[in-house]
């Protein structure tokens, strides 16, 4: 993974300084409330319902079991002992002191870690693939991408003061495992149709909230050198024309919509004139540069054949480890490893959250067991990439007893699920009573198998952070005359044939709300022809027989 | 009593006499060189009918401290090879000073002139930068 250089760390370290004498300012009355604002959200701090949160960047989801130790450190010390996997693959802790959060950014800092822009109107953490470089349907690992994306956006003069927040995803494999499609800029690396060099579709204008939209082709095939220029030219239309006077017209969906998807090419293409070639423009030296960062590991030559069967026995001789192994782990493209994927998704547990001694746990199983990285996903899960065929058992025994080795990947019960308004002071609901509602309901591990891969996605408020839109069931909590109700859709996804889910109706009370999903699994397992899923159904027979057995 | 503002690193008193024409104002035709213009949120370089170098100064003025358009004007300004002042008016704050320097701005007049001198330091908030900007033409990457 990337190592910090000298001038690296030296950015960090002054930004905590920065930091540091703002705060100071702050509380000494000499900066207002609203010059501060905009400051401590461009470091992660939110002023929350109970508490400030501090949202920690996990740039592309990789984390060392170094930081992973120290994260778990800054928990115990500086808060309740336990934080929270976001959904786009940052961290977060829900207590800290305002006092303290210069301390804590200096903690960060020791292990190359910060919270710069992970909040506020800005460009925020670049996220991708959590299978990033062992995919076995990967063309090009896109972390080399994330990282050059994250070193130019990082305190980029011109865009600190955008008039929305901006998110950039990026994919390198034939399956969208990064929501390419749901976000302000999506770029995809791709083969150019004829002469087969790897480029990238650069999609922009999608994104959830209020406004829900799926992003549009700007660019079907960019030459990678020219990525930075290409990138900083949507930048500047975005910047110059983008609506200011609603915060909820504010995001680049609504200007590529307002100006249309062709106008607003028009646009970017005629910056991009000016800016092309220009001093951003990498050379393949420089790509190597950072692709170097991101070699494989030190894996070692193993008999595929003696790994599978040595497996296969141990599989046989305890079914609930075949179980996990084919629930949470994934084809690994070198022959006798596997991806392992843990789940945050206990019931009686709020998705998302792990606490300091799992963390200090799994640091520590990492370093064991999968070259010491650990990776996040925006399913709010997590992710030893590189794991050995035959570690697999002793791995699961020693996840077990952690509570990090529920067997429900892709299921029901691994929902996505924003903190909501246990937490969030923008919620109009709560998410988390909700999924505890629903997991606690639908604990039984075959009955969740036999309704196949199913993405139930909640959010607390239009903000659809726990992106609703796209979950094949999505949830969102609204307010009625101070009421708490929840509004379902269906038929949401997030790959690379992403929709948006349909409302089915009226919303629902909160008490309600697990035998409403109970109505909507029955009336798919009436409809499902053979192996098709959850979604597939949905496509094929639409709304109306959902409708009319949940309103029955 | 003249205004107080920062002009290339130093504190100085404000010595423009002439008047700052509005965008309008300006393209409804103006004789001679030595111009001064101020541009509101909303008007881009790119509005500006007459050639740069009859320009001296451009002021960018900032209703509020969150409107990042002006950052854009003035970088587009400096790449379009202009070499006047240009000057921050407005409601940004001295803890955005490093970012518009980067983005070509060289005076700021503060709307609090008492924290002029202790704002000098904000211009050198970070000694190390990544992108290519202005001031600093090459990425770090370039650098390394």
């Amino acid at each position: 993974m990337y190592q910090y250089a000298l001038q690296d760390q030296r950015i960090v370290d002054q930004r905590v300084a920065q930091f540091r004498d703002q705060t100071c300012r702050y509380l000494e009355g000499k900066i207002t409330e609203q010059q501060f604002l905009p400051l401590r959200l461009q470091n992660g701090l939110y002023v929350q319902r109970l508490a400030p949160m501090l949202r920690i960047a996990i740039p592309y989801g990789m984390l060392s079991s170094r930081q992973l130790r120290k994260l778990a450190e800054i928990s115990r010390n500086y808060d309740k002992g336990y934080t929270h996997v976001s959904t786009r693959q940052n961290m977060q802790i829900n207590w800290p002191a305002l006092e303290d959060v210069p301390d804590i950014l200096e903690e960060l800092a020791s292990v190359q870690m910060h919270a710069i822009q992970t909040s506020g109107n800005c460009i925020r953490n670049t996220t991708t693939d959590p299978y990033a470089g062992v995919a076995a349907d990967e063309l090009e690992d896109p972390r080399p991408w994330c990282e050059i994306i994250r070193q130019w956006s990082t305190l980029h003069p011109e865009f600190a003061f955008l008039p929305r927040k901006f998110k950039i995803a990026v994919c390198g494999s034939e399956s969208d495992r990064a929501a390419i499609h749901s976000h302000d800029i999506g770029l995809e690396l791709i083969k150019h149709p004829q002469d087969g060099r790897i480029g990238f579709k650069v999609l922009a204008g999608g994104g959830l909230g209020r406004t829900p939209v799926i992003g549009s082709v700007i660019c079907e095939w960019l030459e990678k050198r020219h990525l930075l220029s290409y990138l900083e030219s949507i930048m500047r239309v975005y910047n110059q024309h983008g609506r200011r006077d609603n915060k909820y017209k504010a995001r680049i969906k609504i200007l590529v919509k307002a100006m249309g998807v062709d106008a607003f090419r028009q646009q970017v293409e005629a910056e991009w004139a000016r800016l092309k070639d220009g001093p951003t423009t990498l050379t393949e030296e420089e790509v190597e540069g950072y692709t170097r960062y991101f070699t494989a590991p030190d894996y070692q030559n193993l008999d595929a054949g003696l790994a599978e069967r040595q497996l296969d026995e141990q599989c046989a001789a305890d079914s609930s480890f075949d179980n996990w192994v084919q629930r949470n782990t994934r084809p690994h493209r070198v022959p006798g490893y596997r991806i392992v994927n843990l789940s945050l998704k206990a019931t009686g547990y709020a998705p998302g959250d792990i606490n300091d001694h799992q963390m200090d746990s799994l640091a520590n199983l990492a370093s064991q067991y999968s070259f010491g990285e650990i990776r996040t996903t925006h399913e709010q899960n997590l992710v030893l990439a590189d794991v050995q065929q035959r570690d697999l058992l002793p791995l699961w025994q020693a996840l077990k007893p952690l509570g990090l080795a529920t067997p429900n990947i892709g299921y029901l019960s691994d929902l996505i699920c924003c903190p909501g308004g246990d937490y969030c002071s923008l919620a109009n609901a709560k998410s988390i009573p909700v999924a505890e509602a629903i997991q606690a309901r639908f604990a039984e591990l075959d009955y969740l198998y036999d309704l196949g891969p199913l993405d139930l996605n909640i959010s607390g408020c239009m903000n659809a952070c726990g992106h609703h839109h796209i979950g094949h069931i999505g949830v969102l909590g609204v307010d009625k005359k101070g009421e708490e109700f929840y509004q379902v859709s269906i038929g949401g996804n997030q790959g690379k044939d992403a929709s948006i889910g349909k409302i089915l109706g009226p919303s629902f009370k909160q008490d309600d709300m697990p035998e409403i999903i109970e109505k909507i699994l029955k009336t798919y397992l009436g409809l499902r022809l053979e192996e098709e899923t959850f979604l597939d159904t949905c496509r094929r027979t639409g709304l109306e027989p959902f409708k009319q057995n949940v309103y029955a | 009593m003249r205004v107080k503002l920062i002009r290339d690193g130093r504190v100085v008193e404000d010595d423009w006499d002439g008047p700052l024409l509005s965008l309008e104002k300006l393209n409804a035709g103006v004789s001679g060189d030595g111009l001064g213009l101020v541009l509101q949120p909303g008007e881009s370089p790119q509005q500006i009918g007459v050639e740069l170098s009859r320009l001296s100064l451009v002021a960018i003025h900032f209703p509020v401290l969150t409107d990042g358009r002006g950052f854009s004007y003035a970088r587009e300004l400096r790449e379009r090879g202009f070499r006047g002042e240009i000057r921050a008016t407005g409601e940004f704050t001295r803890d955005q000073l490093f970012y518009l320097k980067r983005c070509g701005f060289n005076a700021f007049q503060l709307a609090d002139e008492s924290q002029l001198e202790e704002s000098l330091a904000n211009l050198e908030d970070f000694s190390e930068v990544y992108q290519a900007s202005i001031e600093q033409p090459e990425p770090l990457f370039r650098r390394r």
